[in-house]
């Protein structure tokens, strides 16, 4: 738990003469700052909303979002349902995780399926296998549907130079679209939700964290991941440089061949499309030291869609992608 | 800093130490090389990964140029890249051994001044950047009088291309001063000046190995060592509340919290508080800091707290220490940026967002519009367009506890929206602002500025 929230500290920033008089008597810690930070952001969605929804994947920092909604609003319950956009090549552990964590803190999930829109004929499956860029209708109807009018999203900035552009409080049409150019400003802290009916504002609380944030906030709070995120032996399958796990899904092909590896994840999608590292982290600390080392970004390192062409992300968060 | 190769343990363990949070935003003209400084300042403090770096390189060969362009690094819409500018804000993140930052990536462009706005508003620190063979220019003074406007606690000098002007001394220092001098007039509390070549990685990280006669800090290193968060916790407290929590469950029958963020000094259990716009007055009974009950807390935590009395609070209402309650008014009177592609008139029927309190008002008057080039005013002009600074009276239907800007940056801002599409018009400044005298001599000008402060 938080070390700093109780303690006052004398505010001096060490022996490089920076502190001293003119410092604050009262710091808080990074990690503070930015957990006090996405903690204002729920508060303000809970209290301006009608209808929102968390975006829940069992992935790292929808975990995190999660985490923080609990601490804004107890000991009441989180006052927001959760929604799962499930593109049918999920990982099992991930999905076990997902209901295990629905029913510890006894909240709603709705799901939202690729495999049902692809049964169903609406969405047709891709030559390359992958389902990343299918789960923008299933999302998009699932809002309209529900009428969800803000839509907590766990995307980072740090993560992609479209998301460096995005707001905390971001506007979406009736048609879920993005409009990078037509953004309004966000100015202090004083986040404006007015929307039209129709029209929906997705909402981004880890806006200011990276991806060392969210590790070590993960290991100061104690919070349980699923168990991908650690290294684990494993068999897999290289294609582009990435190591695949071999599934329904459609991998591997003929010509790759699979082995069994000591790998983890970085990041939790799509099976088709999001590789495995290798790793010897098996814990917490471990990972941390992995990452502060690694010369890769997680996106480059783990996520082939990111790839397809310099604009990617602009391209599917325009279409509405989150 | 070590600029190559990759980190030893020691770093490593340093940079999971490093604990403070520095926002500060970047401002340059157009050609000035701020994304050439950006791109930079995240290469050389290795904050730049080899998969970003790669497709920097690719992106640069496919465009036929032979070194990789660290602009690219930054402009990261497909508009951007295909007219070399940066069109909006961007926020960056890095991190040293001593501190992680958030950088707010401002476009200089004359007709995005409200998007330097929006990245000071946020900002502890403003980097303007001067282009050495060009020194202070008009947007170099714009840069200067939103950072001072929106009262951006530090301001770092880059004059930029100092490579194109054979890293002359004289050229720097006379860039230096005039910029000072005029900076001082607006009331900015502290200037540093550095001379760079972001293009060669002068003094941006590393020192210089060609101006011997600089004996100040790096950009970086600055950025490091400033001293930031000295204003909130000093001030007096302001508790804006932003949801009530209310269990009603078996374990919990009777609690009920007022959640928020505290927005300006210290509260403490036991304090004698008084609810606005109700008056009825309180005790805090307990402070529940996330999950933790504690003694004392203080900006810009964000906690829940319990009162004594059964009184009534609601989202929107302010808590403050009953030794130092703000005033409460009808009559706004404030500096506003205008934001929006329509323009903001007298009569004009909007919504203001103060804190957690959102209220109608209408637009009384304009009495001014701001020069930024010479600080001129121009009185009664109708209307504020897109990137116009002005004076606005606004009349609201309910009363707002609002101190000044000048005193909290959290309690004195406000949003102007208009009621019927949600757009959010103007940024808005309680108090005082600048007035239409031009900057006095720069010998006067420390002392005019220690004197008068921000009321010019």
């Amino acid at each position: 738990m938080t070390t700093t929230v109780a303690s006052v500290t004398d505010g001096t920033e060490g022996a490089d003469g920076t502190g001293g008089a003119g410092e604050a008597p009262y710091a808080l810690s990074h990690l503070d700052a930015l957990e006090s930070e996405g903690v204002h952001i729920f508060r303000e969605v809970a209290g301006e909303f009608e209808r929102p929804v968390i975006l829940f994947s069992g992935g790292k920092d929808s975990i995190v979002m999660l985490h923080l909604a609990l601490k804004a609003f107890a000991p009441a319950p989180v006052p927001f349902t959760l929604l799962h956009v499930d593109t049918g090549h999920n990982f099992p552990e991930v999905l076990a995780y997902r209901d295990r964590t629905v029913a510890r803190h006894g909240l709603r999930l709705h799901v939202a399926s690729v495999q049902e829109y692809i049964d169903a004929g609406t969405l047709r499956e891709r030559p390359d296998g992958t389902r990343n860029p299918l789960q923008t209708l299933p999302l998009t109807e699932k809002i309209q549907a529900e009428r969800f009018d803000a839509v907590f999203g766990g995307g980072r900035r740090d993560e992609e130079k479209a998301r460096a552009k995005e707001r905390v409080f971001s506007l979406r049409d009736e048609f879920s679209q993005w409009d990078p150019r037509r953004q309004r400003p966000e100015l202090w802290q004083l986040y404006n939700g007015r929307h039209a009916p129709g029209e929906h504002v997705r909402v981004f609380p880890l806006s200011n964290w990276t991806e060392l944030d969210v590790w070590q906030y993960i290991a100061r709070e104690g919070i349980e991941l699923p168990e991908i995120y650690f290294a684990h032996e494993r068999e897999v399958f290289n294609r582009h440089g990435m190591w695949l796990t071999p599934g329904e899904w459609g991998g591997p092909k003929d010509g790759e061949p699979t082995e069994t590896r000591l790998v983890r994840y970085r990041t939790v999608g799509d099976m088709s499309c999001t590789g495995a590292v290798d790793s010897e982290a098996t814990t917490l600390d471990a990972v941390i030291t992995e990452i502060t080392a690694s010369r890769l970004t997680e996106r480059g390192a783990s996520r082939a869609d990111d790839k397809m062409s310099e604009a990617a992300m602009e391209d599917r968060k325009r279409e509405g992608y989150f | 800093m070590t600029t190559t190769g990759h980190a030893s343990a020691d770093q490593l363990a340093e940079q999971l130490s490093a604990t403070t949070l520095l926002r500060f935003a970047t401002a340059g003209s157009v050609d000035d090389g701020k994304s050439t400084l950006v791109g930079r300042l995240l290469h050389d403090s290795k904050s730049v990964l080899t998969d970003q770096l790669e497709a920097v390189e690719r992106a640069s060969l496919g465009r036929g140029q032979d070194t990789p362009d660290l602009a690219l690094l930054t402009d990261g819409l497909r508009a951007e890249r295909e007219q070399g500018i940066t069109i909006d804000v961007a926020y960056r993140y890095f991190a040293t051994p001593r501190r992680r930052f958030i950088l707010a990536d401002t476009p200089g462009h004359v007709q995005y001044t409200r998007n330097m706005v929006t990245g000071a508003s946020t900002a502890e620190l403003a980097v303007v950047l001067v282009d050495a063979r060009n020194g202070v220019v008009e947007q170099t003074r714009r840069h200067a009088a939103v950072a001072a406007l929106l009262r951006v606690p530090h301001v770092v000098l880059a004059v930029n291309k100092m490579d194109l002007v054979e890293y002359a001394e004289p050229v720097f220092a006379a860039i230096a001063e005039e910029f000072t001098a005029y900076a001082a007039s607006l009331g900015v509390p502290e200037v540093t000046a550095i001379p760079i070549s972001a293009l060669a990685g002068d003094n941006v990280v590393e020192p210089s190995g060609h101006m011997d006669w600089y004996g100040g800090p790096t950009v970086l290193e600055h950025l490091e060592t400033v001293a930031v968060s000295h204003d909130l916790s000093g001030c007096p407290a302001r508790f804006p509340v932003q949801y009530v929590i209310r269990p009603q469950s078996a374990e919990h029958p009777d609690y009920r919290g007022y959640a928020g963020q505290i927005a300006s000094g210290v509260l403490r259990v036991g304090e004698a508080v008084t609810v606005l716009p109700s008056g009825r007055t309180s005790t805090i009974e307990g402070i529940d800091a996330l999950g933790e009950s504690v003694d004392i807390a203080w900006a810009p935590q964000s906690v829940t707290i319990r009162l004594a009395d059964d009184v009534d609070v609601s989202r929107g209402d302010l808590i403050a220490p009953s030794s130092g309650v703000p005033a409460s008014t009808q009559d706004v009177e404030a500096t506003v940026c205008h934001v929006a592609d329509r323009p903001l008139t007298v009569g004009q029927r909007v919504l203001l967002k103060h804190t957690t309190r959102t209220v109608k008002a209408i637009v009384k008057d304009i009495p001014s519009r701001l020069t930024l080039d010479d600080l001129s005013q121009h009185p009664a002009p109708g209307q504020l367009v897109a990137n116009d600074i002005g004076r606005v009276t606004v009349r609201t239907a309910e009363p707002l506890a609002l101190d000044a800007y000048r005193d909290s940056r959290r309690t004195g801002s406000f949003i102007l929206i208009d009621p019927a599409d949600g757009t959010t018009l103007s940024a808005g400044m309680a108090g005082d602002s600048f007035a239409a005298e031009p900057p006095p001599a720069p010998a006067d000008a420390q002392d005019a500025a220690a004197d008068e402060g921000w009321d010019f």
